[in-house]
């Protein structure tokens, strides 16, 4: 019980903020909460955000898991835009699908790899080692496409990004099953409070015999794992891979994600599922500006003054001072234990 | 006698309350005129939660502070600074990338054409120390001195900013005995010139060595406040602590035991770190390591433990040779170890107190096989009794308890491995009385189980008391080893000091 309020307390800024946002929405847009059946697919509004949030929302799941590591992940934008050339590029030389997936899935995994070691072996800053993907990355992608926007028509690749199961459309029931493995893996497993600890105190991690290398290397690998699925989705809705604009200044929506979803950048506690509802609270204002009729220049100023407001709500200083809106329970029960 | 004009700083009923707990309970504090208080208690007793409610850190909850007889009410450190209440840390909370007399000007640093007048500034600043009988180039940077002479500059740039009320929290935890004199030279000139003192240390020495009166704070309440000549050393352990440890510190010289040899180290080093040694450790023994700062204490408990890897020599548990080459090597060899500095290297300061006791079990079993948490739940609930961590309960992140709760928090995570070697590097430094006879009698008690236990102190006496042996070190080497008659704490000293000692710093 207790660990279900705090759960459920630990999510309440989010949720809050994102039911304001699409009360908000629908007050300027009427028609923005309907939703309606077609050719046995749901469409609406509040579906189009959970659908075109897929990528970022993938994207911060990762992000969430090397942020807890103390670390930061630049290079996911880059390695969206790799693996969707190589996606692409494999595909149209006549590769079967799972060929295709299976060796995009491997490039992200490696880029994941390149990462992982610079940062736990080389002891490069993470800000640093990653900077070096996000750089090099687009130029490897531009190499793939050999500079051209790579089309495709091969109708199980375009499947993964405008098919629908069970009448959700492919990308979100993609990032809610990989969400839900990746935070059943973290949270079933040690994984979680392993990497919590690395993030919180690497030296007394493993001076307590913590695999630290490999926990660092497995959570960048994570990401560049999620940042493949994100750019297969991105290059699929598109029908070819562009690779100068796949997943251009996502990395840092993602980062945003995780921070609107309250895990801190100095690593430690981290919860997915705040992530995944960071991102879509960012992608549920995009589409709000977009269908309100702003002028776009406006649209990233709004963009973020909404997002100070969540940040606002979440720090300790104006928790403190309005902690008796907060869960009653949350804070610690008097039961000192006697000095005897 | 106790007028209003005795006193330059009064404390009255100060309260402060945290969530969950009460940290000062109406507490009283009076501090004379030209006096050194010492201010005692076991670690969360409430002596740094007073502190900070008088230099403004903390808003208290209630109470008064009188300064000079008049109300004040400072808002914060600088305030209370410029009020004339001036405080110098333990950690010397100045800027070791600038230079002395920068440090000692900060903020305030004379100006000439609206430009820094670096050449005054360092007269002065050269002025100003020659005060304090250190004659040091001033143009240098800070952090190029030892950690005597920067906690002098601070007390030096406190004492100039503020002049009334000094408030020296543990200035001496890492001051050898030549530094502490030092210091206390100081102190009882400025005691002349009419400043009245604060003195926090966990040294009861110290305090009998300098203090004129004592304070003693217990579970946030005021226990009393004595002349320091009136009071002897079992009373006043006794009002800290609450009961008489002060006789179990002092326990028997542990039988030299017989227990089968079980870890043999021959020639075992590491360039630039530890030359090469030999040690042998016996099943139910505690070996002491003995020497200065830097004398390769750490270094030797470090390369044990495979934190650093040996570049020469073997070990050999049982006979066999083993590989320890990491950290988590050793553990496999059911070694454990309690690293010098809590802080860094030893708590993961945000998980809790259940999540650090099982951190080191839960590394060994790997991550796909995570302990159930019923299991988790025992195992600290196990720990927090039968080792008196004090906490609210085991879900407190474990940074919010003191110091000594900390440590025997971190014994518990080794323990909880159920290691047969346990290295533990400095295990009392920076805790309390109350903790310190705990951890102590849990040394010896592990002992007794037929553990093997290697232990590094400063703390020659507590080294005595509870080691079968004790080697000792200088200049990265093991020099000696003593035992049986030969171990006493003379005989140590007298090791550690042999030829040349310790370069002045």
């Amino acid at each position: 019980m207790p660990i279900m309020r705090n759960y459920a307390g630990r999510l309440l800024p989010q949720c809050i903020a994102l039911v304001i946002i699409v009360i908000a929405i629908s007050i300027v847009f009427p028609g923005f909460l309907n939703l309606q059946i077609q050719n046995g697919r749901l469409y609406g509004s509040l579906i189009d955000i959970l659908n075109r949030g897929a990528p970022v929302v993938l994207l911060a799941i990762g992000m969430t898991v090397v942020i807890a590591t103390k670390g930061i992940d630049l290079s996911v934008g880059a390695v969206m835009a790799i693996c969707g050339a190589v996606a692409a590029s494999l595909i149209t030389s006549g590769h079967s699908l799972a060929e295709t997936l299976l060796a995009t899935l491997a490039i992200g995994i490696l880029c994941g790899i390149w990462n992982g070691v610079l940062v736990a072996f080389l002891d490069i800053q993470p800000i640093i080692a990653t900077l070096v993907l996000m750089v090099a990355g687009r130029g490897i992608a531009q190499l793939i496409t050999e500079g051209t926007i790579l089309t495709f028509n091969e109708p199980g690749l375009i499947f993964i990004g405008s098919g629908s199961f069970i009448g959700l459309p492919m990308p979100i029931v993609i990032w809610l099953v990989f969400g839900l493995l990746v935070a059943v893996l973290v949270r079933r497993t040690a994984l979680g409070m392993l990497i919590e600890a690395i993030g919180i105190n690497r030296q007394a991690s493993t001076l307590s015999g913590v695999l630290t290398p490999v926990l660092l290397v497995a959570a960048y690998v994570l990401s560049g794992l999620c940042a493949a699925i994100a750019g297969i989705i991105a290059a699929a809705d598109i029908r070819g891979a562009d690779a100068n604009n796949a997943g251009l200044w996502l990395e840092l929506d993602a980062i945003l994600a995780v921070v609107v979803g309250g895990t801190s950048l100095l690593g430690g506690r981290f919860s997915i599922a705040a992530s995944v509802l960071g991102a879509i609270i960012i992608q549920a204002i995009n589409t709000g500006i977009l269908l309100s009729g702003f002028p776009p220049e406006f649209n990233l100023i709004i963009k973020a003054a909404i997002i100070i407001f969540i940040l606002v709500l979440q720090s300790p200083r104006f928790r403190t001072a309005f902690s008796f809106l907060s869960i009653p329970g949350a804070a610690g029960k008097p039961t000192e234990r006697e000095a005897k | 006698m106790q007028t209003n004009s005795d006193n330059i700083l009064s404390a009255v009923r100060i309260e402060k309350g945290f969530p969950g707990t009460k940290a000062l309970d109406k507490v009283d504090l009076h501090l004379r005129r030209g006096e050194v208080h010492a201010l005692l208690g076991e670690n969360g007793a409430g002596k740094s939660t007073l502190i900070k409610c008088l230099t403004g850190a903390y808003r208290r909850d209630g109470g008064s502070i009188l300064l000079d007889g008049a109300e004040v009410d400072p808002r914060d450190t600088f305030e209370a600074q410029r009020l004339g209440i001036g405080t110098v840390y333990q950690e010397v909370n100045l800027l070791p990338n600038l230079t002395v007399a920068e440090n000692l000007y900060l903020g305030r640093q004379p100006r000439r054409f609206g430009m820094v007048d670096t050449r005054s500034m360092n007269r002065k600043a050269r002025e100003l120390l020659a005060e304090y009988e250190l004659d040091i180039d001033v143009t240098r940077d800070l952090a190029s001195y030892s950690v005597a002479i920067q906690q002098v500059v601070a007390i030096a740039r406190a004492v100039d900013l503020s002049g009334k009320v000094l408030i020296l929290d543990e200035p001496t935890a890492s001051l050898d005995a030549h530094e502490v004199e030092m210091l206390f030279r100081i102190v009882r000139r400025l005691k002349k010139r009419g400043l009245g003192i604060i003195f926090i240390t966990h040294f009861l020495e110290q305090v009998y060595a300098i203090s004129d009166r004592i304070t003693v704070l217990r579970n946030g309440q005021l226990v009393g406040t004595r002349e320091a000549r009136e009071l002897d050393r079992r009373e006043l352990i006794a009002m800290m602590i609450g009961r008489e440890l002060a006789t179990e510190i002092q326990s028997v010289h542990p039988d030299a035991v017989e227990g089968e040899t079980r870890y043999t180290f021959r020639n075992y080093g590491r360039r630039g770190k530890i030359d090469p040694f030999d040690l042998d450790v016996r099943a139910g023994e505690v070996v002491g390591m003995a020497g200065l700062l830097g004398s390769g204490r750490t270094e030797t408990a470090e390369i044990l433990f495979g934190a650093h890897r040996a570049d020469s020599g073997t070990a050999k548990v049982d006979g066999r040779t083993v590989d320890l080459s990491s950290p988590r090597a050793a553990i496999r060899q059911k070694f454990g170890f309690c690293p010098e500095d809590r802080k860094t290297a030893g708590i993961v300061g945000d998980l809790s107190v259940r999540e650090n006791i099982v951190l080191a079990l839960q590394a060994r079993r790997g991550w796909t096989r995570p302990i159930p948490r019923v299991e988790q739940n025992r195992l600290a609930d196990l720990y927090i009794r039968a080792l008196d961590i004090r906490t609210a309960d085991r879900e407190k992140p474990i940074k919010l308890l003191s110091g000594g709760n900390q440590q025997k928090a971190i014994l518990a995570r080794w323990l909880a491995t159920e290691p047969d070697l346990l290295i533990l590097d400095e295990p009392t430094r920076g805790i309390d009385v109350g903790a310190h006879a705990e951890i102590i009698r849990l040394i010896e008690s592990l002992r007794e189980k037929g553990m093997s236990l290697i232990v590094i102190s400063s703390e020659i006496e507590e080294l005595v008391a509870y080691s079968t042996r004790v080697v000792v070190l200088r200049d990265h080497a093991h020099v000696a080893e003593l035992n049986g008659a030969q171990l006493t704490a003379h005989r140590i000293v007298e090791a550690i000091a042999a030829t040349n000692g310790r370069k002045a710093s």
